[in-house]
């Protein structure tokens, strides 16, 4: 190890000296309000060392244990862009609901920075450690605000579920070491070819419920539905956002850099997966009435169309196309979920019926969740389109074409529960006509979700050429 | 193993240390009493503590007696004493889906079983990894650093979760 590996985590070290300052500047200052701006500042100033990385060559540092390539600097930046959102967000909705307003903020970043960690780690260990990590700062988020009965289930039910699918895939990780004997992930690539196969399938599907957890896929969503409502507003948006990335993220570098070369078909057992997560997500969705419980179904309906994306790894279209879709995604689920913030936080009511007549009370948020729910199906030129286009080119490019099939037949029924919220706002009567308050720091978060859904949508193409470098220097 | 002069001794030991791990572990998910539940968590700790020692790992043996079978299991009897009605309450640890529960275990496991009869291991016989304190502590420092500091990252972050989740809202 030398001192350049240091410089090489300085982002790494900024997200934790940040989150430690946040915590101070909380001590001092009654202001609670000032420490979320802090935090927004921080991690915007982080976008400058970690584009100072874009520029270097793939390599991993510390004795092998963390990455520093493309793809570990993309899930940098997109973890970074969704917690000032989500901060942004919290502070227009959480004073009055919480007493530690400052602590809410501190735990955000240092969320964001075991993310990070999550989505570079090369070793077995240390990507256990950061999912925990992850997991831990995640339970006490959902269960945040503490008088609220449903809170404190979602944060009992979040943590029940965590902790199990954590051990499954914390003996899944052991049977990989017992068959390779190393912890680090490029060397078990190396060794994995010789392993006995019946039990590198054993120790696979005992790690995907660990990582199915985070992603929230069929057969290991049951917890996302109940989480998200209880779970304060901006925690639900960032659990479907930045865990399901890093989650996918883990996926992605466990599959190709360890799995591929194991000579075993897990191909065909994603796209079943894929194909079961999409169909069951949506029928789910479908009665919804709660809107953050519809998002809750729809989110697992796009873990289903993300992991086409895994499927369909090989050629230039799945897994660009994968963190193109996350990208765009990111920012319209985001979106999403600020205007539920926001009618939550004005009405009280997280009913899809009490939407009635929004586009008159609240016209800009209307439009702009109008735009998050047409991104959302698929439609162009929104953010979502270009990543549904790119995985279902991977698809049939890898000769998955009944998955893309299954695919386009998904997006024609989502359309159904999304266009019922467009309806709602446009088409009902409004139940009353006073104009909604729309508060300051949640409509710049809005409207920096919006744009970045549309221009996603209409000029792509820069966020293409950065999913094409970080797919590029993934393997080392 | 290579010292393993005598593979039947081994064998009946492990067994042995697997009941010590095993029984207990089955009566603190299912007792109604948790003071009881938490005490028989030491057997367990102990067990493991054997198995340890087994896989010729003094140094973890002795952290997981320290640390789990004395510090953990303290401080679960503390938790239980300070909270409000927690000890003498009886508290059913099972619903009406246990049944499902155990078929999916009981399959679960059996594959697991199935899966580890019919792998082929291989055992490298020649180098059994050095498990004493120097070594443990160069690799916390070279290899697994970033790991260890980490941790320690985990452990404050836990600490002010645990700490906003206890304190009482005013």
């Amino acid at each position: 190890m030398s001192a350049s590996d240091l410089w090489s985590i300085v982002p790494e070290l900024w997200l934790a000296g940040l989150a430690i300052f946040l915590l101070l500047v909380d001590l001092l200052t009654a202001r609670k309000s000032l420490v979320g701006v802090v935090a927004v500042m921080g991690l915007l100033l982080s976008i400058i060392p970690i584009g100072s990385l874009l520029t270097q060559g793939a390599r991993t540092v510390i004795f092998g244990s963390y990455a520093v390539d493309g793809f570990a600097v993309f899930f940098k930046i997109l973890t970074v862009i969704a917690t000032a959102l989500v901060v942004l967000a919290a502070i227009d909705w959480l004073p009055g609901r919480s007493q530690y307003e400052g602590e809410f903020y501190a735990l955000l970043v240092f969320t964001a920075l075991g993310l990070v960690l999550m989505a570079a780690s090369t070793d077995i260990i240390l990507l256990a450690l950061s999912i925990e990590f992850v997991s831990l700062t995640s339970y006490v988020l959902a269960g945040y605000l503490k008088g609220d009965v449903k809170s404190n289930e979602a944060g009992v039910k979040y943590f029940l579920y965590g902790a199990a699918a954590s051990a499954v895939m914390l003996f899944g990780f052991s049977i990989l070491y017992g068959l390779t004997g190393s912890t680090n992930l490029y060397e078990i690539a190396r060794r994995v070819a010789n392993a006995p196969l019946p039990a590198l399938y054993l120790s696979i599907a005992l790690m995907l419920s660990g990582f199915g957890f985070k992603i929230s896929m069929v057969p290991f969503h049951q917890w996302t539905p109940d989480v998200y409502e209880g779970a304060p507003t901006p925690v639900a948006a960032y659990l479907s956002v930045a865990s399901k990335a890093a989650g996918f993220a883990a996926l992605v570098r466990m599959l190709m850099v360890v799995v591929d070369p194991g000579r075993l078909n897990w191909i065909l057992l994603i796209a079943v997966l894929s194909a079961v997560s999409m169909t069951l997500g949506n029928l789910l969705a479908l009665p919804q009435r709660n809107i953050k419980r519809m998002l809750a179904y729809s989110s697992i309906s796009h873990a289903g169309f993300l992991l086409i994306g895994v499927a369909a790894f090989r050629g230039d279209f799945g897994t660009p196309g994968l963190l193109i879709y996350l990208l765009g995604y990111m920012f319209t689920q985001l979106g999403a979920f600020f205007v539920a913030a926001l009618i939550g936080q004005q009405l009280g009511t997280d009913d899809i019926p009490d939407y009635a007549g929004l586009s008159r009370r609240a016209p800009v948020s209307a439009l702009l969740m109008a735009v998050f729910m047409l991104s959302l199906t698929g439609f162009p030129p929104t953010s979502v389109f270009i990543g549904k286009f790119y995985v279902l080119a991977g698809a049939i490019d890898n000769g998955l074409l009944w998955l893309a099939i299954v695919g386009v037949v998904n997006s024609v029924i989502s359309l159904y529960y999304y266009a019922g919220v467009i309806r709602a706002m446009y088409v009902m009567p409004a139940a009353s006509t006073v104009p909604l308050r729309e508060p300051a720091a949640l409509q710049v978060a809005l409207g920096i979700a919006g744009l970045g859904t549309l221009l996603i949508g209409l000029y792509p193409q820069p966020i293409i050429d950065l999913a094409r470098s970080a797919v590029l220097l993934l393997r080392i | 193993m290579p010292e393993a002069r005598c593979p039947g001794g081994e064998l009946g030991a492990f067994i042995i240390l697997s009941l010590v791990t095993l029984i207990p572990a089955v009566v603190v998910v299912t007792s109604g009493n948790i003071v009881r539940s938490a005490l028989s968590l030491i057997p367990t700790f102990l067990g493991v503590t054997g198995l340890y020692i087994l896989l010729h790992a003094e140094f973890v043996a002795g952290i997981q007696i320290l640390i789990y079978a004395g510090a953990i299991t303290v401080l679960i009897l503390f938790v239980i004493m300070l909270t409000q009605g927690g000890s003498g309450v009886r508290i059913r640890q099972i619903n009406e889906q246990v049944p499902l529960g155990a078929m999916a275990a009981v399959w679960l496991g059996f594959l697991i079983l199935l899966v580890v009869f019919r792998t082929p291991w291989q055992i490298d016989a020649t180098s059994v990894p050095q498990y004493n304190v120097s070594s443990v502590g160069t690799a916390f420092l070279t290899d697994y650093m970033l790991i260890f500091e980490v941790t320690s990252l985990v452990l404050l972050v836990s600490l002010i979760g645990a700490i906003i989740i206890a304190r009482r809202e005013e």
